[in-house]
C-alpha cells in the first residue's frame, strides 16, 4: 500500500509538470486558435538563456530577471513577426508556421549559448520527505507548488482584470470582441508574452529535473495527451489531465510492466489520449467545436 | 407584374396588423409629432463610393450616403442586396476594394472596428454573436471594458480605483439590464436563453459602451409581433432620449418605414433611394426592386429571408 501510494504520488506530481507545459499551448490556443508547436522550443530557450547567464556568473535573481524579459519580449515579437501577418489562414498554415518557428528557436539558442548539455541546479534538494512511511520528492512538491502559484496568478488576470474578460470574449467570438473595442492584436501579444512567463517555469523546473540539452524541447510531445485529455481549451483540464497522465503512466509502468516487459511509461498516455479522442473528442473540459460558417 | 403591390409599402396597415393591435394596444412605435429629434448639420458617418467584392462577387457597387448625427437611418433590400455587407463596412470587419468610410473625424480605406468602438461605434450582429459561455450580465459587461479607468496592476490588486471601476460598470450594466427589462435573467448563460431574449442581451452589451452610433443589423429578425413592438420602442428610446443615431437593417419594411428617419435602398449592391421614409415608400424604383420586376424574377419576394 505505500508503495502504491509512492507511486501514485510520484506520477501525480510529475504529472503537474506535464500540465505546466500544456498551459501554455491552451492560453495561445484559446485566444487565436493556434495551435504553437514552437511552446516546447520556449521552454528550451528559457532554461538555456537562464542557465547560461547563471553560468556567466550572473547572480541568479538577475539572470531569472533577464530571462523573463526575454522571454516577454520573445512572446510579443513571436505574435508580430510570425502570426499576426497570417491572421486568418486557415489553422494548418498557423500550425505550420509554428513548427518552423521551433527550429528556428532552437536555432538561435543554438547560436546564441552553444550546443552543450547543462546542469541546472535551482538550490532545492532533492531529498525524499517522508509523510505517514510514504515517501515524496521535495524537488517534485517544489514543482507543484510553483505550479499551483503559477495557476492562481493566472487565475488572478483572468477573473479580476480587464484582460480576463478580454480574454474570454476574444476565444468566444474574436468579431464581437473588436466590435466592443477590445484589440485583437493587444489581447494576442499579451498572451504570447504570458506564455513566454509559463514556459520559463516550466523550462527551469525541467531544465533542473533533467538537465538543461535541446531534447528539451520535445517535452512538447508529452503536452499533447495531457492537451487531448485535458481539452485545448481548458487551463483546470490540463492541470487535471496533467494529474491523470502522470499517475497513470507511472502505475502502469510499475504494474503492468513486468507483464509487458516494461517500457510503457513511453506511450502508455498516448493510448489513454487515443482512447479520449474516440469517446469524448473535446477532452475532459474542453468547449464543444462548433464550426460556424 | 402589371400592378405593383401598392400594399406591400402601406406600412401603418403591416404594422397595425390585427394580431399586432391584439396583443398590443395603444399606438406602434413610431416617432410622435413634436417628438422629432434635433439632426446635427454634421453626419456623424459618411460612406463614399463604396465597393466590395469577394472573389470576383460583386457585393457593394459605388454607395455612399451619410447618416447625420441623431437619426434613425433605416438600410433595406431585398435579399443579397448588401445591406449586412455594407455594415460590416462600416464597422470593420470588411475591407472595401474602394472608397471610404468617414467616421470620427478621419476618413478611413478600413475602419479599425476597436478604434471605431473606443469612437462611439457600437453594433449587434445578424446571426447574433454573444459570448455564448458568459452569463447575461459578463456579456453586458464586456460592453464596459472601454470604460476602465484603473490600470493591470490595480485591477490584479483590487486596488481602489478598481474595486470603484468594478461598482460603477456593474451598476451601468444593471441599469442597461433595467431598461431592456432583462434583470430577472442577469446570472443565466447567454447561450441557454431563447432567441428573442438574446437579441436583447445583444442591444444591452451595444448599448453598455454608451455609443454614438449604433449599427443594428436586423434586430426585428425572428421575433414575434410583440416583441418586436417591445424592440422597436427600446430603439426609438435610445435614439431620442439618449440622442444615440442609429443605422437599421431590417426586412420588416413596415418597421423600417415607421422608425427610420432615413431610409437608405439598396438592390444588387447598388443605392436605389435614399430619402425621407415617405418618399422612398412611392419609389418606383424601390418597389421594381422588391417585386423584381427589373430582373426579370417570377415573384415577390420582400421581407422573405
Amino acid at each position: 500500500m505505500q508503495f502504491f501510494l509512492e507511486v501514485l504520488i510520484g506520477g501525480l506530481l510529475a504529472g503537474i509538470m506535464y500540465s505546466m507545459v500544456a498551459i501554455g499551448f491552451v492560453l495561445i490556443f484559446k485566444a487565436s486558435g493556434v495551435f504553437n508547436f514552437a511552446q516546447g522550443s520556449l521552454v528550451l530557450f528559457a532554461a538555456l538563456t537562464y542557465v547560461s547567464l547563471v553560468e556567466r556568473e550572473v547572480p541568479a535573481w538577475l539572470a531569472l530577471l533577464v530571462t523573463l524579459l526575454a522571454m516577454l519580449a520573445l512572446g510579443v515579437l513571436i505574435e508580430r513577426v510570425v502570426l499576426r501577418p497570417l491572421v486568418n489562414r486557415p489553422p494548418m498554415t498557423l500550425f505550420m508556421a509554428t513548427l518552423g518557428l521551433s527550429f528556428i528557436v532552437e536555432g538561435v539558442s543554438q547560436i546564441l549559448w552553444g550546443a552543450q548539455v547543462h546542469g541546472l541546479e535551482l538550490g532545492i534538494s532533492d531529498q525524499p520527505l517522508e509523510f505517514a512511511q510514504v515517501f515524496v520528492s521535495s524537488f517534485d512538491l517544489f514543482a507543484a507548488a510553483t505550479a499551483a502559484a503559477l495557476v492562481a496568478g493566472l487565475s488572478v488576470l483572468v477573473t479580476r482584470t480587464r484582460l480576463g474578460i478580454a480574454l474570454r470574449a476574444v476565444a468566444d467570438d474574436p468579431v464581437a470582441a473588436m466590435s466592443l473595442g477590445i484589440s485583437l492584436p493587444r489581447v494576442w501579444s499579451i498572451v504570447w508574452a504570458i506564455s513566454g512567463v509559463v514556459a520559463l517555469v516550466a523550462g527551469l523546473l525541467w531544465g533542473a529535473r533533467v538537465g538543461v540539452q535541446f531534447s528539451l524541447s520535445l517535452v512538447v510531445l508529452k503536452a499533447l495527451p495531457v492537451l487531448i485529455i485535458g481539452g485545448f481549451t481548458s487551463v483546470a483540464g490540463t492541470i487535471v489531465a496533467g494529474l491523470l497522465v502522470g499517475a497513470s503512466e507511472k502505475l502502469a509502468e510499475v504494474y503492468l510492466g513486468p507483464v509487458l516487459q516494461g517500457g510503457i511509461e513511453g506511450w502508455f498516455p498516448y493510448v489513454l489520449a487515443l482512447a479520449f479522442l474516440l469517446v469524448r473528442p473535446t477532452g475532459l473540459f474542453g468547449d464543444a467545436v462548433v464550426e460556424r460558417a | 407584374m402589371s400592378s405593383p403591390a401598392p400594399q406591400l409599402f402601406e406600412a401603418e396597415a403591416y404594422v397595425r396588423s390585427p394580431a399586432l393591435s391584439e396583443v398590443v394596444p395603444g399606438p406602434v412605435a413610431s416617432r410622435a409629432p413634436g417628438q422629432e429629434p434635433a439632426f446635427g448639420a454634421e453626419p456623424i458617418l459618411e460612406l463614399l463610393h463604396i465597393s466590395l467584392s469577394f472573389k470576383g462577387v460583386r457585393a457593394l457597387s459605388d454607395v455612399g450616403f451619410a447618416v447625420r448625427a441623431g437619426e434613425i437611418c433605416g438600410l433595406i433590400g431585398p435579399n443579397g442586396a448588401g445591406k449586412s455587407s455594407l455594415l460590416n463596412v462600416m464597422s470593420g470587419v470588411y475591407r472595401p476594394q474602394q472608397g471610404s468610410i468617414h467616421f470620427g473625424g478621419r476618413a478611413h480605406a478600413r475602419v479599425d472596428a476597436a478604434w471605431a468602438a473606443r469612437h462611439g461605434m457600437a453594433r449587434t450582429f445578424q446571426n447574433i454573436a454573444l459570448f455564448r459561455g458568459m452569463t447575461v450580465l459578463d456579456n453586458v459587461l464586456t460592453g464596459k471594458t472601454l470604460s476602465t479607468r484603473a490600470t493591470f496592476l490595480e485591477q490584479a490588486l483590487t486596488l481602489p480605483r478598481a474595486r470603484r471601476d468594478a461598482v460603477r460598470q456593474r451598476e451601468e450594466a444593471e441599469q442597461v439590464l433595467g431598461l431592456l427589462g432583462i434583470a430577472q435573467h442577469r446570472d443565466s448563460v447567454v447561450g441557454k436563453l431563447p432567441y428573442g431574449l438574446q437579441k436583447r442581451v445583444e442591444l444591452g452589451r451595444a448599448l453598455a459602451a454608451r455609443p454614438t452610433l449604433l449599427l443594428l443589423d436586423e434586430p426585428f429578425a425572428g421575433m414575434s409581433a410583440q416583441e418586436k413592438q417591445a424592440m422597436a420602442e427600446l430603439v426609438l428610446e435610445v435614439n431620442t432620449s439618449l440622442g444615440t443615431s442609429v443605422v437599421l437593417i431590417e426586412h420588416d419594411i413596415g418597421i423600417v418605414l415607421d422608425l427610420a428617419d432615413h431610409v437608405v435602398v439598396l438592390d444588387y449592391g447598388r443605392k436605389i433611394a435614399d430619402d425621407t421614409p415617405e418618399r422612398v415608400r412611392q419609389d418606383p424604383a424601390v418597389i421594381d426592386a422588391y417585386l423584381g420586376v427589373d430582373h426579370g424574377a417570377t415573384g415577390a419576394s420582400a421581407g422573405a429571408s
